[in-house]
């Protein structure tokens, strides 16, 4: 990449963070108009797009945020209101915006001219505006009078003792100072007496001041201009502290050179008398006077971390580009898989030294997983912001109030997940907005509040993260669900289907109850295409509805794609992993059990019903079943199926590889994994499994034959 | 790499008429097939082939190639010929393949590997539309080589995805056991 277009990109990155942010604060504006800190928000925002677009050539960009800004001063300076008006046009200027940052030369012109007629009209000063050239917008959080200039000022203030008696009170000179930037002061009280000498008259006290200010040295004398005569001043400027520091100490050269560790040395420190300890008790110096160093030395410390330019707490993080992540993370399966394979020889001999180096790769690999993991982690309110505009948008095109709160936005969800629940979230919150909310008459008869509420909500669930998405609307109609299902022949007239079951129809391809089709909605694309999206990150979706209360759409989702913890299973000569999330238990199934289950396949466990499946049917494996299988029972939705399996192999944990497209059309298997022989072993999607069993039964149910997948073969 | 039968010998017919075409040469029951070298990774022994049970009949298997699964298809199956019985000379060529665009790493099941040839564009041939018992849209063009006809596949369409490609003459069920490889 070439120089000059990494800084382009840079700009575009730091552009779209900064409309993201504005973004934010306007919305939050249009519910508060009166708060200022959001109007300095979006004013700073505005004025640093225009700086840097400025500086990276974005010409057009850099005029139009200006004209932006110009409208937001006016707000400021209270000449201009924050109205619907003002936050509608602000926010059409945003994707303006965003237009002229990804494609300069290809943006809309005319629209672009026709936002900045708005925002001229708005001011009412286009052309004074025009001519304001630069904005007094300060981009640092520095406090008045103490700029990137500032320096400190070491002043050494020693009173005659008859200053007072010249009515010259010292503490008022010292709070002047004090009015002159950040101070620090200490009193040099080794010249007081002892009571019986003490003139009461007579000022003893002396003081060392540390200022940092930006004023200039003159100004700091003219402070002390009518003691002069009666006290010795001395003021210098102290070194730069950034320079200061550079000079690096002995200790921290060691450490550096590797010659002592960090530990090390500090248990010697602790042993090393300070300084000032030693230079008092060898009676170099007062104790006072070293106090008074102390000080000086942590005024500068405090200065130099309040210095502009040295990382502050908005910058601790570090941008990295995503394909590094990605490529991060290959490595770190790879070497989990690596691993694995080091633990299975390592365990086959009998070198205990190669044991103990296996194991202790081991834990190293696992701690690299989880922070890879964890870096790959993204809050849930990164997508959630995004919605707030969807829905402000939605309510203004389709003339309803809607009220769109949130709630866990910090849940950690993997980038990946994030990125591709963003449709599917859009969709349902579209379908909430347009379906689900009332208009204003209905919900006025309907005895509810007039504004709509959308209810956004992620939140922890074991190794599952649940985000539900919950409106005070009409509610499904399950009585239009099921005359449309008859209608397109899903259901058979009059066929029992629970509630759930009933919902569960609308994620059917060109499903839709709507009456009318508008832009948003109706046209019953859609939620299928959310479900696929659900079901290909792994997760699932429900729908719980009450008429005239509202609906409720959770969608569980796993918290990472990259890993999982399984349970390596050996059916015929292959052998696959089932997730161990989906686990509940392992049984034995006793050839008792085996030769008594009959038409349909039941196990007893702890006298709940549940019913099995023989993998080996299921995968066409031609063998005979061996004579100790096992069943492993897991929960897919609602119900608990057992699958019966050749052995347990054991518990393993896998880097899921997805499955190329030729074997697409394969749902039982979610990805494969790579054992610790190097071969491949498949991964079950234990909800797919489960349908596909029971489809094949029901097929074969009719067709007259017994299943051969429960019963015995 | 497999043994190079000594009928296999590069043996560079570039003539004037464009660059010759660098083809990787295999067996395929006892027909010569070749795919270009281009697209070719590498060529492998035969691994332990996992079964992907349920999926279509001519891409059975996963393999691990440096640590990514891979698909195996098997060629025979797709070019209408019975199964192959795995012997000691059965490869997998791995290669390169676009399947709806997206770049993707497969793996072809060859009964034998021959070697890297040359052919020259000029007796590069169309492929005849009868007298073929392959699906003449599989076959990118006819080489010559001496006597020998070579046919070169156009793999992408080979492992196109459309299921409305796939009609091969001993087409079998897609519950029918797999290949014993």
């Amino acid at each position: 990449m070439g120089g000059a277009l990494d800084h382009t990109a840079t700009f575009r990155q730091e552009a779209a963070d900064l409309l993201v942010q504005l973004e934010g604060a306007l919305l939050d504006l249009a519910d508060r108009p009166g708060d200022r800190d959001l109007v300095d928000t979006v004013f700073r925002a505005l004025h640093t797009l225009k700086g840097s677009g400025a500086m990276f050539g974005f010409d057009a960009l850099a005029s139009f945020a200006h004209d932006m800004e110009s409208a937001f001063d006016c707000v400021r300076n209270g000449k201009l209101a924050v109205g619907a008006e003002l936050v509608n046009l602000t926010l059409a200027a945003l994707d303006h915006i965003r237009a002229l940052v990804d494609s300069p030369g290809t943006a809309d012109q005319v629209r672009g001219d026709v936002l900045r007629a708005s925002f001229r009209e708005l001011t009412g000063t286009g052309f004074r505006a025009e001519s304001r050239g630069d904005a007094p917008a300060s981009t640092g959080g520095l406090r008045d009078g103490e700029d990137r200039t500032a320096a400190t000022y070491r002043i050494r203030f020693r009173p005659g003792r008859e200053v007072m008696r010249f009515g010259t009170n010292p503490l008022l000179l010292l709070d002047e100072l004090r009015g002159l930037g950040r101070c620090a002061v200490t009193a040099i009280t080794d010249d007081i007496p002892p009571l019986e000498d003490l003139d009461p008259t007579a000022c003893y006290a002396a003081w060392d001041i540390l200022l940092t200010s930006g004023r200039p040295q003159a100004e700091i004398e003219d402070v002390f201009i009518f003691v002069a005569d009666q006290a010795a001043l001395k003021i210098e400027v102290v070194l730069d502290p950034a320079e200061e520091s550079a000079a690096k100490r002995v200790g921290e050269i060691l450490v550096e050179r590797g010659d002592i560790a960090t530990e090390a040395l500090a248990d010697t420190l602790d042993k090393q008398e300070r300084l000032g300890n030693l230079l008092v008790r060898e009676g170099k110096v007062s104790p006072s006077l070293v106090k008074s160093a102390l000080v000086e030395q942590r005024h500068l410390n405090r200065v130099a971390q309040g210095r502009p330019g040295a990382p502050s707490s908005a910058a601790t993080g570090i941008r990295v580009p995503a394909e590094r992540l990605d490529a991060l993370m290959d490595q770190v399966g790879e070497l989990v898989i690596a691993h694995a394979r080091l633990a299975q020889a390592a365990s086959a001999g009998e070198d205990m030294g190669l044991k103990s180096v296996a194991e202790e790769i081991g834990r190293l690999a696992s701690g690299l997983r989880d922070t890879t993991m964890g870096i790959r982690m993204l809050p849930i309110g990164t997508l959630f912001g995004k919605f707030r505009r969807v829905v402000h948008d939605l309510s203004i095109e389709l003339g309803k109030t809607v009220e769109l709160t949130m709630s866990g936005e910090e849940t950690e969800l993997d980038k990946t997940v994030i990125e591709n629940l963003n449709d599917p979230l859009i969709h349902l919150i579209r379908n909430a907005v347009d379906h689900g909310i009332e208009d204003a008459e209905t919900r006025a008869a309907r005895g509810k509040p007039p504004a709509g509420s959308v209810h956004l909500a992620a939140v922890h669930s074991g190794a599952q993260v649940l985000i539900t998405i919950s409106d005070d609307g009409g509610g499904m109609d399950g009585a239009a669900i099921r005359a449309k299902a008859e209608e397109r022949g899903l259901l058979a007239p009059g066929q029992e289907a629970s509630e759930s079951e009933l919902f569960a129809l609308v994620f059917q391809p060109g499903f839709s109850t709507s009456q009318r089709v508008t832009g948003v909605s109706g046209r019953g694309v859609g939620m299928d295409v959310v479900k696929r999206a659900i079901d290909a990150l792994r997760g699932t979706i429900d729908i719980a509805s009450t008429p005239e209360q509202g609906s409720v759409i959770t969608c569980r989702l796993p918290l990472t794609l990259a890993i999982i913890d399984g349970l390596l299973v050996r059916v015929g000569g292959n052998r696959y992993v089932i997730p161990l999330s989906a686990i509940e238990e392992c049984v034995e199934l006793t050839p008792g059990q085996d030769q008594r289950s009959g038409g349909r396949s039941f196990l007893n466990i702890r006298d709940a019903i549940v019913p099995f499946l023989r993998l080996r049917a299921l995968f066409n494996d031609g063998g005979t079943a061996e004579r100790f299988q096992k069943v492993v029972i897991v929960a897919s939705g609602e119900e608990r199926v057992g699958l019966v399996v050749d052995q347990v192999v054991g518990q393993y944990q896998t880097v899921i590889k997805s499955l190329s497209k030729l074997h697409r059309e394969v749902r039982e298997f979610s990805g494969a994994t790579i054992l610790g022989d190097g071969t491949v072993a498949l991964i079950l999607d234990v909800p797919h499994i489960v349908a596909f069993a029971q489809k094949r039964e029901e097929r074969l149910k009719a067709a007259g034959i017994a299943s051969p997948v429960g019963e015995q073969e | 790499m497999p043994k190079m039968p000594a009928s296999s010998a590069t043996d560079p017919v570039a003539e004037a008429g464009g660059a010759p075409l660098l083809i990787l040469t295999l067996g395929l029951r006892d027909e010569i097939f070749a795919v270009e070298t281009e697209r070719v990774h590498e060529v492998l022994d035969l691994p332990h082939v996992t079964d992907v049970p349920n999926s279509r009949s001519f891409v059975t298997g996963l393999i691990n190639v440096r640590g990514k699964v891979v698909p195996v298809a098997d060629l025979r199956a797709r070019f209408g010929m019975e199964k192959g019985v795995a012997t000691p000379t059965t490869r997998i060529v791995v290669m390169d393949v676009l399947i709806d665009g997206e770049p993707t790493l497969v793996g072809a099941l060859a009964d034998k590997v021959y070697g890297v040839t040359e052919v020259a564009a000029a007796s590069l041939e169309e492929a005849p539309r009868v007298g073929m018992t392959w699906r003449s849209e599989f076959v990118r063009a006819i080489g010559k080589r001496g006597d020998e006809f070579i046919i070169i596949i156009d793999i992408d369409r080979v492992f196109a995805s459309e299921e409305t490609a796939y009609v091969g003459p001993s087409s079998d069920s897609p519950e029918s056991p797999r290949p014993a490889v």
